[in-house]
Parts: C-alpha cells; sequence; structure tokens
C-alpha cells in the first residue's frame, strides 16, 4: 500500500505575526517555518499504518517554494520512504488540489492523508476539493482511523459540531486529520541522518499541464483590532444595562 | 562566511527542543528536588538518539558533526542542566575516549551498547588530592602477568555508579619516566570488577538529577588489553578529552543561558508592578538586552569552536576561551534571570532557581575558569 501525505511550510505558530505596510501579507523575513501542526499528525498517522501493516511506502509531498524541502526532510526525519516537492509559486487552494490530483494520478496512493486545515490561511479546502476532483470517498476532521479486515475498507471517527460521527467507506479515499488523531513523534537523531539519504523528487507545477490560474485574489489583509481596556461598572444594574444596550448581548 | 544551519541541524535543533521541552522540562523540577536520576528519562533520550551523536555508524553511532552534538546538548541544558550533563558527560568523556583512543577490539566490544544508551561509562580522571592539577593523580596500576592491578580512587565522576553504568575509563600512574615525571596510561576499568566499589556522591547544589560517583579500586585486576591505546599517552588522551569535552560543557552554558534569558523575558512581560509589565522599565529591558547581546556572541564563539573543530583545525583555543565565556554568561544571566523574577526567582516554584544553581558547576567542572585562563595564556605565549 502507498500512503501520499501533504505538508505545508507555514510560520511557526508561536512567532509573532506582522501584516506588512501595504496590506498585501505578511512580513515573511525573519520568520521561522515550521511544518503545519496539523500535517505533522498525518505524517505521523501514515507512518502508524505503515508500522502496523509492513507493507507500506509514506510518500511526503508540499507544493510550495523551494524552501519547503526543509519541511519535507522533517517528513523523512520522521520516518516516511521518500518525498516529492511541486515548486510553484503561492497557488492558492484550487491549484493545490488539482495538483495534487496529478500526483494521486501518477502515484496511484490508497490513502491521501491531509491536516485538515494550514494554520496560516487556516482555508481547510484542499482535502474536500482533492476528493471531489477524484471521485473519491471523504473523511474531514477525523480523530481515529481503524482499517478492516481485508484493508479495502476503513471507519473513521469524525470530530463534527456536538458529537462524533462514525463512517465507513472503501479505499481509495482522502482523510484530514484533526487534532486528536494521535500525537506526533519527533524526529530521532538516527531518523534526521537516515532522511538524508532518501530520495526528495523535484518537480516544476508549470509541467504538470494544471491551470494555476488563482481563484482566489487576497484584496487586504489587516491586523485584528487591539483590544482596548475594560470598564469598570458600578453595580450590578449597570452591568445589565451596558450589556443590554451597549454590547447587545442581552 | 555563511551562518547557515544545514537542514539536518536545523530539523536536530527543533526536534531536541521538542523532546526537552515535553519529555524532560515535567519531571526536571521534581528530579533535582528528590536528587534522582531518572532511568524513564535516560530510556527515552537513548532511544531518541542522545548518545554516540559523533560516532561513527560502525560502532552505533549517529555520524552526525559535532556542531549537531553541541546544537542537540544547548537545547537540553535549555531546559536542564542535569539531563544535559547526563548527555554531554556520556558522549564526550564516557564515549569519547573509547571512540578516539580504543583499539578496534574495544570498540566493536564498548561502543555499541553505550550508543544505545542500554549502558554509561565513566571518566575517571579527578581525585580528592588532583582536580586542576591532574597529572598528580596517585592511582596506580602494575602489570602483573597478564594484568594491571588497579590501586587508587577517584571522585566527582559523572555517570559511575548508575544501575547501567558498565565501567569507567581510569587515569593511573603505570612507571616513572626516566626525568622522574610519572608515566600516566588511560586504563578500562568495568563494572564488576572485584575491588571495584562506586558510590553515588549525595547533597549536590546542583546538577542533582544527574549522577556523580566517588570510586575506590582496591587490587582491582583487569586484562592487560584493557589498556586504552598507547602506554604513557593517558595525560595527553584525557587533555585532548577535555579539549572536545569543553565545548559541551560550553554548550551547557550557551544553553543555559538561553533558558535563563526565555523564561527571564517571558516573566518580564508578564509580570505588572507600577501598572505595566515589568520588562517596560528600561532598567530591565537593558538587562534583557544585555543578555540577548551576550547570548549571540557566545554562541557565535561557541560554533566557531566546532566548525574548527569539524573542518580538522586546532580548536583547542577557542575551545577554552568558548568554555570559559559561555559559563560565565550563563552566570550573569542566571543573575539576572532571578533579579527579574525577584522574591519568586528565589522559590524552587521557578526554574530560574534551578539555572542558578546549575551554573555555577560550569565554571568548575571540566578544567576552572582559572584552568582555561592558564590554557588561554599559553596559547597566546603569554604564560
Amino acid at each position: 500500500m502507498k500512503i501520499l501525505v501533504t505538508v505545508k511550510r507555514v510560520p511557526d505558530p508561536e512567532s509573532s505575526i506582522k501584516v506588512n505596510p501595504e496590506g498585501t501579507g505578511i512580513v515573511e523575513s525573519g520568520l521561522k517555518w515550521v511544518v503545519n501542526p496539523f500535517d505533522e499528525i498525518a505524517i505521523e498517522e501514515a507512518l502508524r499504518i505503515k508500522e502496523a501493516q509492513g507493507d507500506v511506502e509514506v510518500v511526503v509531498v508540499s507544493v510550495g517554494v523551494s524552501e519547503s524541502q526543509e519541511q519535507l526532510r522533517t517528513g523523512l526525519a520522521m520516518g516516511a520512504d521518500r518525498a516529492i516537492l511541486v515548486k510553484a509559486d503561492r497557488p492558492d487552494t484550487a491549484a493545490v488540489a488539482k495538483i495534487l490530483v496529478k500526483l494521486v494520478e501518477k502515484e496511484q496512493p490508497t490513502l491521501v492523508i491531509l491536516g485538515k486545515q494550514a494554520i496560516d490561511d487556516d482555508s481547510n479546502e484542499v482535502g474536500q476539493m482533492l476528493a471531489h476532483l477524484l471521485g473519491w470517498p471523504q473523511a474531514t476532521f477525523i480523530s481515529k482511523l481503524t482499517f478492516a479486515g481485508d484493508k479495502a475498507s476503513v471507519e473513521c471517527i469524525r470530530e463534527v459540531d456536538g458529537g462524533m460521527e462514525t463512517i465507513a467507506f472503501a479505499l481509495p479515499a482522502i482523510i484530514t486529520a484533526d487534532l486528536r488523531l494521535n500525537e506526533p513523534r519527533y524526529a530521532s537523531l538516527p531518523g534526521i541522518m537516515k532522511a538524508r539519504k532518501k530520495p526528495m523528487e523535484e518537480i516544476d507545477a508549470a509541467s504538470l499541464g494544471v491551470d494555476l490560474t488563482p481563484r482566489v485574489r487576497i484584496k487586504k489583509m489587516a491586523p485584528p483590532p487591539a483590544r482596548t481596556a475594560g470598564r469598570k461598572v458600578e453595580s450590578v444594574d449597570e452591568l445589565i444595562n451596558a450589556l443590554q444596550t451597549e454590547a447587545k448581548v442581552m | 562566511m555563511d551562518f547557515n544551519l544545514s537542514i539536518e541541524q536545523q530539523i536536530l535543533r527543533e526536534s531536541v527542543r521538542g523532546f526537552a521541552e515535553n519529555e524532560i522540562k515535567p519531571v526536571a523540577a521534581d528530579l533535582d528536588k528528590n536528587e534522582e536520576f531518572s532511568y524513564d528519562t535516560m530510556r527515552k533520550m537513548a532511544t531518541f538518539g542522545l548518545f554516540g551523536m559523533f560516532v561513527s555508524e560502525k560502532y552505533g553511532g549517529q555520524a552526525m558533526d559535532y556542531l549537531s552534538y553541541i546544537i542537540a546538548t544547548e537545547e537540553i541544558a535549555r531546559v536542564d542542566g542535569s539531563h544535559a550533563a547526563t548527555v554531554a558527560a556520556e558522549n564526550s568523556l564516557g564515549i569519547g575516549p573509547i571512540y578516539y583512543f580504543g583499539s578496534e577490539e574495544q570498540k566493536h566490544k564498548f561502543l555499541p551498547s553505550l550508543c544505545r544508551g542500554d549502558a554509561l561509562w565513566g571518566f575517571g580522571l579527578t581525585e580528592p588530592n588532583a582536580g586542576s592539577d591532574a597529572g598528580s593523580a596517585r592511582t596506580h596500576a602494575v602489570l602483573d602477568g597478564d594484568e594491571w592491578v588497579i590501586n587508587g580512587g577517584k571522585i566527582f565522576i559523572t555517570n559511575a555508579s548508575t544501575d547501567i553504568s558498565a565501567g569507567v575509563t581510569v587515569l593511573c600512574r603505570t612507571g616513572t619516566l626516566a626525568d622522574g615525571r610519572p608515566e600516566l596510561s588511560c586504563i578500562l576499568l568495568e563494572t564488576g570488577t572485584i575491588g571495584y566499589t562506586s558510590n553515588v556522591m549525595h547533597d549536590k547544589m546542583m546538577w542533582r538529577g544527574s549522577n556523580t560517583s566517588e570510586l575506590v579500586f582496591e587490587d582491582c585486576r583487569v586484562p592487560k588489553a584493557n589498556l586504552l591505546g598507547v602506554r604513557g599517552q593517558g595525560f595527553q588522551q584525557m587533555m585532548q578529552t577535555l579539549d572536545g569535552g569543553r565545548l559541551s560543557i560550553a554548550a551547557m552554558g550557551l544553553g543555559g543561558a538561553q533558558g535563563c534569558f526565555d523564561l527571564a523575558l517571558g516573566y518580564s512581560k508578564q509580570r505588572e508592578q507600577f501598572g505595566r509589565p515589568i520588562a517596560q522599565f528600561q532598567v530591565n529591558a537593558f538587562k534583557l538586552a544585555d543578555m540577548a547581546l551576550e547570548i549571540e556572541c557566545a554562541r557565535l564563539l561557541l560554533y566557531k569552536a566546532c566548525w574548527l573543530r569539524d573542518n580538522k583545525m586546532p580548536f583547542s583555543k577557542q575551545a577554552a576561551m568558548a568554555k570559559l565565556n559561555c559559563s560565565e554568561v550563563m552566570y550573569r544571566c542566571a543573575n539576572h534571570a532571578v533579579q527579574l523574577h525577584g522574591g519568586y526567582g528565589l522559590m524552587k516554584d521557578y526554574d530560574v532557581e534551578r539555572f542558578y544553581r546549575d551554573q555555577k558547576l560550569l565554571e568548575i567542572g571540566e578544567g576552572t575558569s582559572e584552568v582555561q585562563r592558564m590554557v588561554i595564556a599559553r596559547h597566546i605565549g603569554a604564560l
């Protein structure tokens, strides 16, 4: 079995993000970049399947700038077998999904695991678009994945509003990982050294013959308004009045 | 010039930082309080690959460069000195001499289990009356047929009295040279040898989660083949080992200073007095600025020393400079960090209290600051 796992290079969630003066994006210089945390969970799940089932190849794939190979190396250091970097300049979600379709056609994986969303733009779209374009079943926001005995189908528990939903479907399929699916491992030191010898293929997105024209245009980016100081009220009556007339929450 | 770390080194730093934050930080304070060596974190560190980092794969190591080893040590020290001590002492002092000076047979016999972290190995140099004057060691070994008979004792030996300590490299007098000076040689002494006792030393001020030992040798008989390298080369072997070891002590100073800075910055931005975060008072902001500056300089010097070593250039002077500088930078950073924490910094509930104590060893172990100045002074031709 082959599992394709997507990896996105995103700013470290612990770094402080500033919007650039033009309001077109964030200031990228000096930022620390990491593997999208939900993608780490996706990698971990693929590695656990490999460890449980044995004959599984885990391929990590990233669509983006050349530097994304750092994040792919992290995936290889965690234990993935090989990597594919599709070089593309700021593709939107639709373009990424179309590129992934080409890779799926080429690689013929049984399972594609993605993080439920990337923590940079929080679009939460690529998995769903990919499933639609391929006509494959999908389970988004999953917190548990179980293979059937014949390994031809899986059962997933999805985290939905107000509870859990259990669904089962035949493979091949698309899965997107939620926070509670697993706890990702650290890349061990031997793993980091082994990763140096693992293959990384580089493909130019333009060579795949897909329409990369952006469907989404960022018109303006602005930081959230700074929180203003609170106000002290003298009495409960004044508080209720403020909640009713000013905040309009009661 | 290129100050970029390789992709592997960047991944290594991130990964070790995550490991240290999640596996070591939560237990460090309790281990310190109880003066306990943790076999649980030892196992985790071993599985993670923190032993045998610069050793060739042939003997079970990770075959990383020395800078990678230093970065890993730095990141462990950023959260806890005791665990960094276990790692640094084991790699530089336990594994190092066997790897660099051992015979093929000795390397194949001892290194795989040490690199797996199944066993630990000590470095027996210091004696109760031979500290900075290490050459005056009294422990002696006499050849009797096919065996060395060792008598004497060592003190302050890291990793030598745990349940998994497999032995110790002992610096012994093995004779007298023509000019009357002692002939010094290193001999590998295995745990279980009759007459060998290793006792855990208690009531330490610092590194309380690491293992420190007092060793006694009473007519210990070890095979002649346990001589490490060439007879009479013991002191040179020890000094060369310390050149590399100093880089790892420097890494502990650098990582510890970074840990102090991170704690101090975080606390200063959150603690409010006189209506605003204390970081916004210039007197405090300048302390933090000084810490950041000193850490940056210390890192540049240490990494340069590692770069020299990795490129097979002389690095002994820079190793002494980095060890001296990093340990003194941590001294000042720990002092500022406790000061910024005020009364809370004096309490064990706050990690800076432990950093303040752990720091002191760095100015004493593997050559005191005075000895480092002596080494540097000799290198520049002043002494």
